[in-house]
């Protein structure tokens, strides 16, 4: 239940292959290879159903995207005072916190899922206060209820991930933050708050790309992000592996972009002797 | 009062109008396959281990390939890719040997999903722990003749599992929730039987949340055993602050 542990789930720019390392003999005979069964899979799968369905996957990509960023900015929102009240909060905020990272964390993200889409979503109609009120037309689509599942997950995962960054921060910077006569909110803004998010930014990029993961689930309750738009290939032209080996190659390319640009993002960040 | 009536105990019984042995059952199925599927993860995890830190050029590379791929895609696709394609190679293969094709039951399989997609994950947890071993234990080992089987058995082994229990006990748990994912491809583990209790039921709210107590009490337990487990792996260790 460490954080580094998830560095070794998640994918990190660490993993990311150099340029220069391509060219030694084997890799190059491995690449001829792999660019053989590229083709094949290319000339000898059926892959007619493509045009017609790239409008639909477009939108289904950026379903996804949406979905993960949006999920990803709401919950760390969320994670910042779970992990703060866990490190200096009093015992009756502490303790709905710790219960909260324990019961999130300890049960899978889809059953989360359904409880919130079939459980309240069979629960809410019974009462007219909620079927009159103007979030009625939103409660009765489906999406934000994935949306809900994954920024309640993520935020307990990184509620977490946070508390050790803010239980992290030296106490002499702290100390010295008070000394300049620093308010508690300046102090925190200026120098907690920043510090920690620094010392948990490989950790919580990490996150991110498994948040990422994490999307096609709500496929489960019909939003259509990417994964239900190539199920819908599946159903209407029966086709069983090419269009999971697509999906397969689009969640590929959407790590490899989200980690370069996570990679790019934090090399930007001034570090002093590291 | 709208929420006394919603709650109805008796579905939860044991016996056949209740529901609760059913769930149990599923409970059974979800743990047999994250203990399965955790085993075959470490056999996998060990040898894909060694094979990165010491295998030949292009051993390595492909188990860098295996642990990108894996790490890369979704469990949920991944599980839909292998649990059809692991299935139709098989029969392919017996097919060879004609033998006519064989149902593969959704345990096994659901064994052999989770399992390649821990794999992956143990992998690159054990290639840590391995090289967090003091390269002059191994070096003293060697020196005193031991054969390669017998450092990593006496050896690399047991001086790699302190460093290794913290993200194999995370993967574990991974593996627990993970089964939650087979519900998808129609496995009756306790995710899926609990979506069925509750629609033929329309008590999705009982369900689901004692579906989730469930889950809730298996993580605890474990975390109480690998707590034990830690204390005892680590014993002899100067204690980090």
């Amino acid at each position: 239940m460490t954080n580094e542990t998830t560095h070794a789930v998640a994918f990190t720019p660490e993993d990311l292959p150099t340029a220069r390392s391509f060219f030694v003999p084997h890799r190059i005979v491995m690449m001829l290879v792999f660019a053989a069964f590229v083709v094949a899979v290319a000339v000898f799968m059926r892959w007619d159903w493509l045009p017609r369905y790239l409008p639909r996957l477009g939108w289904g990509i950026l379903v996804s995207l949406v979905m993960l960023f949006s999920t990803a900015i709401l919950g760390f929102l969320l994670a910042v005072p779970i992990g703060l009240v866990q490190v200096t909060g009093p015992w009756f905020l502490k303790l709905p916190a710790k219960v909260f990272c324990t019961v999130i964390r300890g049960t899978p993200l889809l059953l989360q899922l359904w409880l919130l889409y079939y459980g309240l979503g069979s629960l809410f109609p019974q009462f007219p206060a909620i079927r009159q009120s103007f979030l009625w037309p939103y409660l009765r689509e489906a999406w934000p209820y994935g949306v809900a599942a994954l920024t309640v997950s993520f935020a307990a995962y990184e509620g977490e991930v946070m508390r050790g960054a803010f239980a992290g921060v030296p106490p002499g910077e702290l100390e010295a933050a008070k000394a300049y006569g620093m308010g508690r909110w300046t102090m925190f803004r200026r120098i907690w708050l920043p510090r920690a998010i620094h010392r948990a930014l490989p950790t919580l990029n990490g996150e991110t790309v498994l948040q990422l993961k994490s999307t096609p689930l709500v496929a489960t309750v019909t939003v259509v992000d990417v994964y239900a738009v190539i199920s819908k290939v599946r159903q209407e032209t029966f086709l069983t592996y090419e269009p999971l080996l697509l999906l397969a190659l689009i969640y590929m390319c959407l790590t490899g972009i989200l980690v370069v640009a996570f990679r790019t993002f934090e090399n930007r960040i001034p570090t002093r002797g590291a | 009062m709208a929420a006394d009536s919603l709650i109805n105990w008796g579905l939860l019984s044991l016996n056949a109008p209740g529901w609760g042995g059913v769930l149990l059952q599923g409970f059974f199925n979800s743990i047999q396959i994250a203990v399965g599927g955790f085993t075959l993860g470490l056999a996998l995890g060990i040898g894909g281990a060694f094979g990165k830190l010491y295998g030949g050029p292009v051993l390595r590379d492909l188990l860098e390939c295996y642990t990108t791929v894996v790490r890369a895609v979704p469990e949920l696709v991944l599980i839909l890719l292998l649990y059809y394609a692991g299935t139709d190679l098989l029969n392919q293969v017996l097919a060879l040997f004609a033998i006519g094709p064989v149902d593969i039951s959704g345990l096994m399989a659901g064994i052999f999903v989770i399992g390649v997609v821990q794999g992956a994950y143990s992998t690159e947890v054990l290639r840590g722990a391995i090289k967090a071993v003091p390269a002059g234990q191994i070096e003293a080992a060697r020196a005193y003749g031991m054969s390669p089987t017998k450092v990593l058995r006496r050896i690399t082994l047991p001086a790699m599992l302190p460093y290794a229990i913290p993200g194999l006990s995370n993967l574990w748990l991974i593996a627990t929730k993970d089964t939650a994912l087979l519900a998808v491809v129609g496995f009756s583990e306790l995710t899926l039987v609990t979506r069925q209790a509750a629609g033929t039921t329309k008590a999705y709210l009982l369900f689901f949340l004692a579906a989730g107590a469930l889950y809730l009490a298996l993580t605890l337990v474990s975390n109480v055993f690998i707590g034990m487990l830690e204390r005892h792996a680590r014993r002899g260790f100067a204690v980090q602050r």
